[in-house]
């Protein structure tokens, strides 16, 4: 097992594939996060039928899985629009629209724990709506809501594996690549889950950390 | 830019074809969501066993299937457990005289790569539910006569399952979403794979995996809706 044919440039090309799966991750869940908290604002301060679009949306987002959601945005925007986008926009396009579906559920709960009481007494103390938002309710939720996002994130991160299908050279295509070409499945496999376990693993316990630590009881 | 031409009849004419697929893909979730449960429940008791040994192989199966991709775990199941294989075969076959292929048919091992995804998630699921059981609850029912296991099994776990009902459907969602990938390991009989093949005969994508994602939609809404009316009906104390 510890013969391999494997050179250093093949190497290279796994570590290019594991900065093309970071680099994703990055975008997709910085402009995710943006746009989810905006939703999850909305649907917190709409209430649930005015949110019903924005609902619904996310919710298609969630209940269908990302490998069609991926190709039904390839198709529609190679074969209907005709543009000239590359893979890695429409993967980026679909992963964060994924990321702001689950990111606005996780706003909405942490906004609706915190206590109404606190932000009335901000209320009545003269604060605008923004300023309660700003100084009362978001930093409250946000201890909530951290933990669960960095749980979202390492999601995202392992979901964007299935980016193969818009041709994007992330970790897991270059790993299949190379075992189609070397014939090792289970050194390369290995090597290539090593990578995701060694970022994924101390997030989350620093995720599963922060939740203890700040939780209320 | 807007020349594309819908054909959205030849895409319905698909349809049974698909909707077969996705009793397909209904099977092979409902089929991991019970071998997921029975294994985390398992994984449940190796890790309150005390046993050295035992609390590692759950703490190890918990954290590759939590900290690890599904489609690396499906993978795994597929080509890793077949490097394995091929390792056997070399060696089996000059003694034997045949080979033996211990590669996992795709529905199998799509069938493992998602039980074990889900055992991981669910064990967290129960660890969850154990810690919110109270500890007095054992105490009583052991002090009523009750055995260690009749405690656990007639006490503990149906209170376990009763609060982790809800995560456990989010995981069967999970689980149905999951089928999907069993593409990359060429299975060709789930909703997935029947659409990805037959796009490549009409060439509808758009229209294909149109209908494809609206009958992910339906499924996932019928499956959350009759738990909650299951959970309703069940949890009514």
């Amino acid at each position: 097992m510890f013969e391999t044919a494997m050179t250093a440039k093949d190497f290279w090309m796994l570590v290019q594939g594991a900065g093309m799966t970071l680099l994703v991750t990055a975008i997709s869940v910085a402009i995710g996060t943006v746009v989810g908290v905006i939703c999850g604002i909305f649907r917190f301060q709409a209430g649930p039928w005015w949110a019903i679009p924005v609902t619904f949306v996310l919710d298609v987002c969630r209940s269908v899985p990302l490998l069609i959601q991926l190709s039904l945005a390839f198709a529609f925007v190679t074969a209907v629009l005709k543009l000239r986008i590359s893979g890695f926009s429409v993967a980026c396009g679909v992963l964060s629209l994924y990321t702001a579906a689950y990111c606005s559920e996780i706003v909405r709960g942490a906004l609706e724990s915190v206590p109404p009481n606190t932000r009335r007494a901000g209320r009545s103390l003269g604060m605008t709506w923004l300023q309660d938002m700003r100084y009362i309710a978001l930093p409250l939720a946000s201890r909530v809501a951290l933990p669960s996002w960095i749980g979202l994130s390492l999601g995202v991160m392992k979901d964007s594996a299935l980016i193969y299908v818009v041709n994007v050279s992330e970790l897991m295509k270059s790993t299949k690549d190379l075992i189609t070409r070397l014939q090792e499945p289970l050194f390369l496999l290995l090597l290539c889950g090593v990578f995701y376990f060694v970022i994924s693993f101390p997030v989350a316990r620093f995720g599963s950390y922060l939740e203890k630590r700040w939780s209320n009881d | 830019m807007f020349n594309y031409s819908f054909r959205w009849n030849q895409a319905f004419q698909s349809l049974p074809d698909m909707l077969q697929g996705a009793l397909v893909t209904l099977e092979v979730a409902v089929l991991s969501m019970i071998l997921g449960i029975l294994f985390a429940i398992l994984l449940t008791s190796f890790r309150l066993s005390g046993n050295r040994v035992l609390r590692g192989i759950t703490t190890t199966w918990v954290e590759v299937a939590r900290n690890t991709p599904a489609l690396f775990q499906i993978y795994m199941a597929f080509f890793g457990l077949a490097g394995l294989g091929i390792a056997i075969t070399g060696w089996t076959q000059p003694h034997l005289g045949f080979a033996v292929d211990l590669r996992l048919s795709p529905y199998v091992a799509l069938l493992a790569g998602i039980t074990f995804n889900n055992a991981g998630y669910l064990h967290e699921n129960f660890r969850g539910a154990l810690k919110a059981i109270p500890d007095t609850q054992t105490r009583s029912a052991r002090s009523l006569g009750m055995s260690a296991p009749q405690a656990f099994g007639y006490v503990v776990m149906p209170q376990m399952l009763r609060i982790s009902f809800l995560p456990m459907t989010n995981q069967f969602v999970w689980a149905i979403l999951m089928t999907s990938l069993g593409a990359v390991i060429s299975m060709n009989s789930d909703l997935f794979g029947v659409t990805d093949n037959l796009v490549k005969i009409n060439f509808r994508t758009f229209e294909m995996f149109a209908i494809a994602a609206v009958i992910f939609y339906v499924m996932t809404k019928i499956v959350t809706l009759s738990a909650r009316l299951i959970a309703a009906r069940l949890f009514r104390y």
